[in-house]
C-alpha cells in the first residue's frame, strides 16, 4: 500500500512571476528526467503553499522539507539531497514559523485528487492502517481527546466527546454521517476538501465509524457541488477497490460502507437534525433535542455527525498524534481553522491557519492587506450567522470563545474584510435576507422575525425608519435569540445585532440624518450635478435611463431629484467627475 | 425512576422523561403553548412555553425539554415573559386578527393568550398572504390565512389518523398547511374526520357552519322539522354551559330542542340499538351460516368507511352492509315515522347532532341515503354548532326542565348508548349475539375489556362455547395492525385472526368525534366515556333485542332483521375510491 512516491511542489512565493515559474518547473523537470527519477515523484506547480514573499520555493512531501528563494542553479543539489537521499540543502531550508499550517488543506492542489495512489503517497489510509492494526476504538476516541479537536461545522463541540456519547449509546446498528452541506454565502472551506483531497475526508469517516461502532456511514453533500460528488463518489469506488471499504477491511473483523446523499440546496440542511429528517426521506426541518443524534438520530439510531473539516483533520490526528495535534492552537481551540478570506483584501481565498492567529494578521499578512490601501472598517467572520468585529477588535486571536465574545462566531469560516465604502446596514440586511430566505419556517421566532427585521432593515435604508426601529430590532432579535428551535434563527440576528453594538451610530445616521455614509443605501442618496466641473457635454443626459437630467448647454443641466431613480449611470459616464453623490 | 429538581425554587419529583411543561403542572404553573397538545408529539413549533435553567441566559421549551436531575427551572421573570410577549406579537403579525369575524372568536387558544398577555397594539406590520379558503368537502373549512402553523393538525392527520392529507407546503415566511400537491381538500385523501379542527388553536381549521340551514328550516312551515341526537353528544355539549365533563343532558336537550322549535325530537340511540339488530344478527348469519366471510367489520364511523375504501379497498368484503345509526333514524323517519303519523315524506325535514363533523359527508355519501324516496338526512349539525343555536336561541339550558323524547322512535337500551365510545359498539353488538346464539341473555353484560382508551383492544369471548375473537381499534392510525393481521392469515391459509372488528376514526369513538367540543384530551374521553357507560346502567333494558319500541318496530314494519324491507332501508354497499387519480 505504501510508495516510496514523493511529491515535490513547486510555487512562486512572490505570486508574480507565473511565467518564470514555468521555466523553472521545465528545468526542474529534465533535470529529473536526466536523473532517472521521473517515475519516483510527482511535480506539481502549486499557487499557494501559505508562505509570501520569498521567491521560489520548493516543498517535498511527505516529508515536508521546504526551501525557497531556490534559484534554477540550486536545482541539483536538491534532487541529489532531498529527492534521491535523505538530506537537506541547509542553506536554502525555510526556517521561519508560517503564518499559515496545513493540515485539513495538506493534500489540496498537492496531489491528484482522483488517484488514490497519490493520496496513499501522502501516506493516506495510513490513519487507517494504524487503528486497524493496534488501536481501539476507546482509543481512537482518547487520542482524539488529547488533540483537542472541535468541530469546525461552527458550534465547536468537542469532536471526541461526540464519539464518545455515540458509542456509549445502546442500538444495534450506528450511523456516521459527514455534512457536506456547506451553504454559507462566500464559504467553499469543503468543497474545496472535497474535490482537492476527497480521500483524507473518507478516511476520516471510516475512522470515526470505527470508534463508534456504525458499520455505515453517509456523506450528505449538496448537489449544488457536482464537482465534489462526482470525486466522492469515484474516492469512494476506489476505496473498495483497495478493501479499505467493504467487508473485512484490511482483513479484518472491522466492515464499513459508505453511501452518498445529496441535499436539494436547503442551508437548514445542514443542521443535523434537518440534515437527518433529510436522509430519511422527510421535510428537512429540525427537531427539538434532546434527544440528541448520539442518543437517537438517522432512522432513531444514535449517530455521529461530523463537519468535511473535521474529518479531514482526523486522519492527520491519529498518524501524527494527538498531543502534536494540541500543540497548535490556543488552550480551548487546538489545531487550525480554514477561511473563506474574501472582501477587500488583496490575496482572497482559502487560508488554514493556527487557532490563536489574529485577525489583524489574516488581513494584513497573509491577505496582503487592503485593496487600494483603504482604511479597515471591520471584519464580518461566521457567514449569516456571525458577526462585524470592528477594526479595534483586529487583535484579538481567534478562537471559539473570543469570536462569541465579540459576538460573532467561528461559524464554518467566512470571512469577509469590509473598508469605508461598505455599508453596515447594508450588510446586515445581506446576511438576515439570507437567513430568512433560507429559514424552514417551522418555528414561530425564525419565520416571522427574520421577515420582520428584515422589513425593519429595509426601512432604515429607503430612509422610512425611525429610532424607535432599533429597540424593535433587539427585541425581536432577542425573540429569536432565545425562542428558536435551532441554530439558524437564535443566530439569524447576529449579523444585526453586532453590527448595531459597534456601528450604532450608522444606524442612527440612516434614520435620523437620512444618509448613509458608503453610499451604498441608494434611497439616500442624491446625485447633482457640480456646475463648475460641468462641460455641458450632454453624456449624462444621453444616458439617463428616466430623463431626469433638464437644462440645456446655455443654462447648464440639473438632475430633477424627483424624477431620479438613483441608479447612478451620469455618476458612472461623466469624464469630468462632475456628478456629486452624498 | 424518579428524578429530583427544582421549579420556581420548588422541589418536584416526576418520573423520568417528564416534560418540564409536565413537571411545571405538579406545582400548579401552567406555561403558556400553542403548538403543544397532550394528544400529539412535541412539534417546538410556537416558541412559546420557553423557560430558563437558573444562572443561564439560554432558554429551553417547555414543551419538548424532559427535566434532568438537579435541574432548577425558572417558568417566569421579566425577560421570559417579554420574549414570550414578543414571539405572540410575531404570529400575530402574520394573523388576520378579525376575531369578530371568526369560527373560534371566544374559544380560540390565540385570542386567549393575546389577551392574557395584554396585547393592546399591533408593534408590528401585519404581512397577511392571500390564501383562499378551502371548503370543498362540505364538513371542515380549511382557512390558512388564520394558521399559525403550529402543526398539530398536520401531526393529527398524518399521526394519529395515517391520512396524510394535510402537510406543510412551501418554506420559511410562504410555509402554509394544505393537501399535498396544492390540491383542494376533497380530492385529498382527506376522510373528514375533523380531527384537525378538534385539534386546531385558532380557527384555520373549523366544521362548516350549516346553523342558518337549520334555522331556515325551522321557519318554512312548509317543512316539518324533526331531529335526532346522537350518543356522543349529551356528555359533550354541557362542556359549552360549564357543566362538569361527561354530564349526561339527554333529557334537557329533548326539552332544549323542542323549544328550539323542532316538532319531534328523536334519539340516535334508538337507531343504534336497530343498528345491532341487524349488525349482530348479519354477524350471526355469518358466523354460523357461512352467509359471508368473516371477520365482519363495523360501519357506523362514517370516516373510518371513507377511509376503508380509500386505503384499504381489499376489505370491503368484510364490511357490515348496515347503515349508521344516523342514517337508520333519518330514514325511519321518513318512511316508519311518516307512515304511522300520515306526513309526506317530503316535507320532513331530518336535522341530525353529531359529534362529527364527517357526518355531514354521509348524508350524500351513496343512492342508499336516499333510501325514503329523499334525502334521509337532512341537514347534520355538530356538538359545537348546536351549542352557537342554543346560545342564539338565548335558551338558559343550563335551568331547563327535563322532558322526555318522542314516541315510537324513542326509548333506547343502555346497549343503544355506548355507541359513542369505543368498544361500544362491539360490547352492544355481543349482548344480542349471545342471545342469538344461546337463546339467553348474558349473566354479566358488561365487557370490560372492550373498554377504555388502549388503541387497539384484542379478546376473545366465549358464546356458546364457542371462542369468537374481537378487535376494536379507534384512532385510524390504530387500524392497520388490525388489518394486516386479518391479511397475514388469509394469505397463508391461516385461522382468522378475529371473528369481529370494530373501527372508529376517532380517538376515544365518537366522545372525542372531530365535531365535539374543543380541548379534548384523555381525560376528557375517558370522562364523556363514563357518562355514557352510566347511562348503560341506569337503563332498565340493557340489551338492544329487549327494547320494546325495537320489538314494536320489527311487528309493526320491518318484519325481521335483514328481511326484504331491512335490506332496502338500513343497508348499503362500498366500493373503492382511490386517492390522487383525478
Amino acid at each position: 500500500m505504501e510508495t516510496d512516491r514523493k511529491i515535490i511542489l513547486l510555487a512562486d512565493t512572490e505570486q508574480s512571476q507565473q511565467d518564470k515559474l514555468r521555466d523553472f518547473y521545465t528545468s526542474f523537470a529534465n533535470q529529473i528526467k536526466d536523473k532517472g527519477l521521473e517515475d519516483a515523484v510527482s511535480l506539481v506547480r502549486a499557487s499557494d503553499i501559505g508562505i509570501y514573499g520569498k521567491g521560489f520555493a520548493v516543498k517535498i512531501l511527505p516529508r515536508g522539507i521546504v526551501y525557497t528563494g531556490v534559484k534554477e542553479s540550486d536545482i541539483g543539489a536538491i534532487i541529489d539531497a532531498s529527492v534521491k537521499g535523505q538530506g537537506t540543502v541547509e542553506r536554502l531550508l525555510f526556517s521561519e514559523e508560517p503564518k499559515q499550517i496545513r493540515i485539513v488543506l495538506r493534500n489540496c492542489g498537492v496531489i491528484d485528487p482522483e488517484s488514490i495512489d497519490e493520496y496513499i503517497a501522502c501516506r493516506g489510509y495510513g490513519a487507517l492502517k494504524k487503528i486497524l492494526s493496534g488501536m481501539n476504538p476507546a482509543g481512537v476516541i482518547e487520542e482524539m481527546k488529547k488533540s483537542g479537536l472541535r468541530g469546525r461545522g461552527g458550534a465547536g463541540y468537542p469532536t471526541w466527546m461526540k464519539w464518545k456519547f455515540t458509542r456509549e449509546s445502546q442500538g444495534d446498528r450506528k450511523y456516521v454521517i459527514c455534512n457536506a452541506d456547506e451553504g454559507d454565502p462566500g464559504a467553499y472551506m469543503d468543497r474545496s476538501v472535497l474535490e482537492g483531497d476527497p480521500h483524507s475526508v473518507i478516511e476520516g469517516l471510516i475512522i470515526a465509524g470505527y470508534a463508534i461502532g456504525a458499520g455505515m456511514g453517509y456523506m450528505y453533500i449538496r448537489a449544488e457541488y457536482p464537482l465534489a460528488v462526482e470525486r466522492v463518489k469515484k474516492a469512494i469506488g476506489q476505496a473498495y477497490e483497495c478493501g479499505l471499504l467493504g467487508k473485512n477491511i484490511l482483513g479484518t473483523d472491522f466492515s464499513f460502507d459508505i453511501d452518498i446523499r445529496l441535499g436539494a440546496g436547503a442551508f437548514v440542511c445542514g443542521e443535523e437534525t434537518a440534515l437527518i429528517a433529510s436522509i430519511e426521506g422527510k421535510r428537512g426541518t429540525p427537531r427539538p433535542r434532546p434527544p440528541y443524534p448520539s442518543v437517537s438520530g438517522l432512522w432513531c439510531k444514535p449517530t455521529a455527525i461530523n463537519n468535511v473539516e473535521t474529518l479531514a483533520n482526523v486522519p492527520y490526528i491519529i498518524m501524527e498524534g494527538g498531543d502534536k495535534f494540541a500543540l497548535i492552537g490556543t488552550e480551548k481551540s487546538k489545531g487550525t481553522k480554514v477561511f473563506a478570506l474574501t472582501g477587500k483584501v488583496r490575496n482572497s481565498g482559502l487560508v488554514e491557519v493556527p487557532m490563536g492567529i489574529t485577525l489583524r494578521e489574516i488581513v494584513f499578512d497573509i491577505g496582503g492587506g487592503m485593496l487600494g490601501d483603504k482604511p479597515i472598517k471591520a471584519v464580518q467572520t461566521g457567514g449569516p450567522s456571525g458577526g462585524v468585529i470592528p477594526v479595534d477588535q483586529l487583535d484579538t486571536p481567534v478562537d471559539y470563545e473570543n469570536l462569541q465574545k465579540l459576538g460573532s462566531i467561528m461559524g464554518s469560516g467566512g470571512m469577509i474584510v469590509m473598508d469605508e465604502s461598505d455599508c453596515i446596514v447594508d450588510i446586515a440586511k445581506f446576511y438576515l435576507g439570507f437567513c430568512v430566505e433560507e429559514s424552514c419556517g417551522k418555528c414561530a421566532p425564525c419565520r416571522i422575525g427574520g421577515y420582520q427585521m428584515l422589513n425593519l432593515l429595509n426601512g432604515i435604508a429607503e430612509g422610512s425608519g425611525s429610532l424607535e426601529d432599533l429597540d424593535k430590532l433587539r427585541r425581536v432579535a432577542l425573540a429569536m435569540q432565545r425562542a428558536s428551535l435551532c441554530a439558524l434563527g437564535q443566530t439569524a440576528a447576529n449579523p444585526v445585532m453586532s453590527t448595531l453594538r459597534y456601528f450604532e451610530q450608522e444606524y442612527r445616521e440612516h434614520i435620523v440624518n437620512r444618509k448613509c455614509r458608503s453610499h451604498k443605501c441608494r434611497s439616500l442618496m442624491t446625485y447633482s450635478i457640480i456646475q463648475d466641473k460641468c462641460k455641458r457635454c450632454r453624456v449624462c443626459v444621453i444616458n439617463c435611463p428616466v430623463n431626469a437630467i433638464e437644462g440645456d448647454r446655455e443654462k447648464g443641466f440639473f438632475i430633477d431629484v424627483s424624477k431620479c431613480v438613483k441608479c447612478g449611470k451620469c455618476f458612472e459616464v461623466c469624464k469630468f467627475q462632475a456628478i456629486a453623490k452624498e | 425512576m424518579l428524578i429530583r429538581a427544582k421549579i420556581n425554587g420548588i422541589e418536584v419529583q416526576v418520573e423520568k422523561g417528564t416534560t418540564i411543561l409536565e413537571a411545571a403542572g405538579t406545582v400548579q404553573v401552567k406555561i403558556p403553548t400553542l403548538c403543544k397538545h397532550p394528544d400529539l408529539h412535541a412539534s417546538a413549533a410556537c416558541g412559546i412555553c420557553i423557560v430558563k435553567v437558573r444562572g443561564s441566559a439560554k432558554m429551553l421549551r417547555a414543551c419538548c425539554t424532559p427535566l434532568e436531575e438537579g435541574m432548577d427551572i425558572i417558568t417566569h421573570d421579566p425577560e421570559i415573559i417579554s420574549v414570550r410577549r414578543t414571539v405572540l406579537e410575531l404570529i400575530l403579525s402574520k394573523h388576520p386578527n378579525d376575531c369578530l369575524k371568526c369560527g373560534r372568536n371566544n374559544d380560540c387558544e390565540l385570542q386567549k393568550l393575546a389577551a392574557d398577555f395584554g396585547i393592546r397594539q399591533e408593534s408590528f406590520k401585519n404581512f397577511l398572504s392571500p390564501l383562499p379558503p378551502d371548503d370543498s368537502t362540505g364538513t371542515i373549512v380549511l382557512e390558512p390565512q388564520k394558521c399559525i402553523l403550529c402543526g398539530r393538525c398536520v401531526d393529527v392527520c398524518q399521526n394519529m389518523q395515517n391520512v396524510w392529507a394535510l402537510s406543510f407546503l412551501e418554506r420559511g415566511f410562504e410555509t402554509r398547511i394544505s393537501p399535498a400537491g396544492d390540491i383542494k381538500l376533497a380530492d385529498s385523501p382527506c376522510v373528514r374526520c375533523g380531527q384537525c379542527s378538534n385539534h386546531c388553536p385558532t380557527g384555520a381549521i373549523v366544521e362548516k357552519d350549516d346553523t342558518n340551514r337549520v334555522w331556515a328550516a325551522l321557519q318554512d312551515p312548509d317543512k316539518y322539522c324533526v331531529v335526532q341526537i346522537a350518543p356522543a353528544v349529551r356528555v359533550a355539549v354541557g362542556e359549552a354551559f360549564g357543566y362538569p365533563v361527561g354530564t349526561n343532558l339527554t333529557k334537557k336537550l329533548y326539552a332544549l330542542l323542542r323549544r328550539l322549535g323542532f316538532k319531534a325530537v328523536f334519539d340516535t340511540n334508538f337507531a343504534a340499538d336497530v343498528t345491532i339488530m341487524e349488525e349482530g344478527t348479519e354477524f350471526v348469519e355469518r358466523l354460523t351460516k357461512q352467509k359471508g366471510p368473516l371477520p365482519l367489520i363495523t360501519t357506523c364511523c362514517p370516516s373510518w368507511v371513507d377511509f376503508m375504501e380509500k386505503f384499504h379497498p381489499d376489505m370491503i368484503e368484510y364490511f357490515s352492509s348496515c347503515k349508521s345509526p344516523q342514517e337508520i333514524l333519518g330514514v325511519l323517519a321518513k318512511t316508519y315515522y311518516a307512515e304511522m303519523k300520515g306526513i309526506d315524506p317530503a316535507k320532513i325535514y331530518v336535522v341530525s347532532i353529531m359529534p362529527c363533523t364527517s357526518k355531514k359527508y354521509e348524508i350524500k355519501r351513496c343512492e342508499e341515503m336516499f333510501a325514503s324516496g329523499c334525502q334521509d338526512v337532512d341537514v347534520s349539525l355538530t356538538t359545537r354548532e348546536l351549542a352557537r343555536m342554543i346560545k342564539q336561541a338565548g335558551i338558559d339550558f343550563v335551568n331547563l326542565p327535563d322532558e322526555d323524547p318522542d314516541h315510537i322512535l324513542r326509548d333506547y337500551s343502555g346497549a343503544g348508548v355506548i355507541f359513542g365510545a369505543t368498544g361500544g359498539v362491539m360490547e352492544a353488538a355481543l349482548r344480542t349475539a349471545y342471545f342469538v346464539l344461546n337463546g339467553k341473555n348474558l349473566k354479566k353484560v358488561d365487557f370490560e375489556e372492550l373498554r377504555g382508551l388502549n388503541g387497539v383492544k384484542e379478546a376473545e369471548v366465549q358464546i356458546d362455547g364457542k371462542k369468537i375473537r374481537v378487535a376494536i381499534a379507534h384512532g385510524l392510525s390504530n387500524v392497520e395492525y388490525v388489518l394486516n393481521k386479518v391479511r397475514e392469515a388469509k394469505k397463508n391459509n391461516l385461522e382468522i385472526p378475529y371473528h369481529f372488528i370494530e373501527v372508529m376514526a376517532c380517538a376515544g369513538g365518537c366522545v372525542g368525534g372531530g365535531g365535539q367540543p374543543y380541548g379534548v384530551t384523555d381525560e376528557l374521553r375517558k370522562k364523556r366515556a363514563g357518562g355514557l357507560y352510566q347511562d348503560d346502567r341506569d337503563c332498565s333494558v340493557r340489551f338492544s333485542h329487549e327494547n320494546p319500541y325495537i320489538k314494536k318496530l320489527y311487528a309493526e314494519y320491518l318484519c325481521k332483521p335483514l328481511g326484504e324491507k331491512s335490506e332496502h332501508l338500513l343497508h348499503t354497499h362500498y366500493k373503492a375510491r382511490p386517492v390522487y387519480v383525478k
